[in-house]
């Protein structure tokens, strides 16, 4: 065992949790902060109040459910149209948390733990996590996540209470840039963290069928455009898999 | 009963968003004991969220609220084109392909006299 990897053995859980907090300085986690100084800005458009704002970021956590959410509220959606497009947004989680859950546990990890902290996972804590946990000894990955993913949540929790009443007094260049950084954001790191090709044809399925279904059916548009775009992406993908093994 | 009324507010933020994520969350760690990555109507799940994250972000690209709902479209896209070139020339990085797009709209906007 080399002198670093001792050095790592022995680090105390709080030590760890600590080396966990310090990714708030890393690029993932700045581009995110910056992200949500954009989010600010389009809820202050929106309306909604920063208590409000605050409570959304703590609760809610992923971004793209968030601005769902808003869209929902903005467009007057009703309780179970909101959830509906929420929830369906957020089917994502499932496989993301599904695939760092073996990574983070070990044989004695508490599911209620686990079930806790998936809480803190959305799109940059889980590339973050996902890169970054093999370096860590494994009875500690779980702290190292923890100081991570709450570090994450409560400095953007505290960025979007203190901005909300500067955002709107940005000068227009500013405003227009941090609006488009959330897209742009998730581009980038959709296209990156994809494992399988089937994202790549949904991507390109979901760009195209958001504005057709937009302006075919405005109150469903989203989860019309997730359904159908996916399935057809799906479809092209599993018809070009059996088709490469029949060739090959 | 309007959504921005007190209590209701927070009853439906957490309805509608708390749960509505926390209740995949929830499966997810459940479902990392024995689920099978290769399966597909995992395929399925993933290739439909996929699709409406995208959706949403080609919403906000071609309907942005505020500053930019005033910018022409033409302006956002070329955005885009030019960051997506950056983001693969420069293997990948998505840090590259973010700062050119975001870089390539300021230039834009100011250009525009915004």
């Amino acid at each position: 065992m080399t002198s670093k990897n001792r050095a790592k053995e022995e680090r105390s859980s709080l030590g760890w949790f600590l080396a966990g907090a310090r990714g708030i300085v890393s690029l993932p986690a700045i581009i995110l902060m910056l992200s949500f100084v954009g989010f600010c800005a389009l809820t202050v458009q929106a309306g909604i109040p920063p208590e409000q704002v605050v409570f959304m970021v703590g609760a809610v956590w992923a971004l793209p459910a968030k601005v769902i959410l808003v869209s929902s509220i903005l467009s007057g959606a009703s309780l179970a149209t909101a959830f509906l497009a929420v929830t369906l947004s957020s089917v994502r989680l499932m496989p993301m948390v599904a695939a760092l859950v073996p990574e983070l546990r070990t044989p004695k990890t508490p599911t209620w733990l686990l079930l806790v902290l998936s809480h803190f996972i959305a799109i940059t804590a889980w590339v973050f996590a996902m890169e970054r946990v093999q370096d860590v000894p494994r009875h500690h990955r779980v702290t190292y996540f923890a100081g991570f993913g709450i570090t994450l949540v409560a400095t953007n929790m505290m960025l979007v209470g203190i901005v909300y009443h500067v955002v709107a007094e940005f000068p227009p260049i500013i405003a227009g840039c941090l609006f488009f950084l959330t897209p742009v954001y998730f581009l980038a790191s959709i296209w990156h963290s994809a494992r399988h090709p089937v994202v790549y044809l949904a991507l390109a399925t979901g760009l195209v069928s958001g504005p057709l279904f937009y302006w075919i059916a405005p109150e469903f548009d989203i989860l019309l455009a997730g359904v159908v775009g996916g399935t057809l992406a799906w479809l092209a993908e599993r018809l070009w898999r059996g088709q490469r093994r029949a060739g090959a | 009963m309007s959504w921005q009324d007190g209590w209701w507010a927070y009853a439906f933020i957490a309805i509608a968003g708390w749960l509505a994520t926390d209740i995949w969350r929830w499966l997810g760690v459940l479902a990392g004991k024995r689920l099978r990555d290769d399966s597909e109507a995992l395929n399925w799940v993933r290739a439909v969220a996929t699709a409406l994250v995208a959706a949403v972000i080609a919403k906000l690209i071609l309907y942005p609220t505020g500053v930019l709902a005033q910018s022409p479209l033409g302006l956002r896209l070329g955005a885009v084109i030019v960051g997506a070139v950056a983001f693969f020339l420069a293997r990948q990085k998505p840090a590259a392909g973010i700062a050119t797009a975001i870089a390539t709209l300021a230039a834009g906007l100011w250009w525009l006299g915004f």
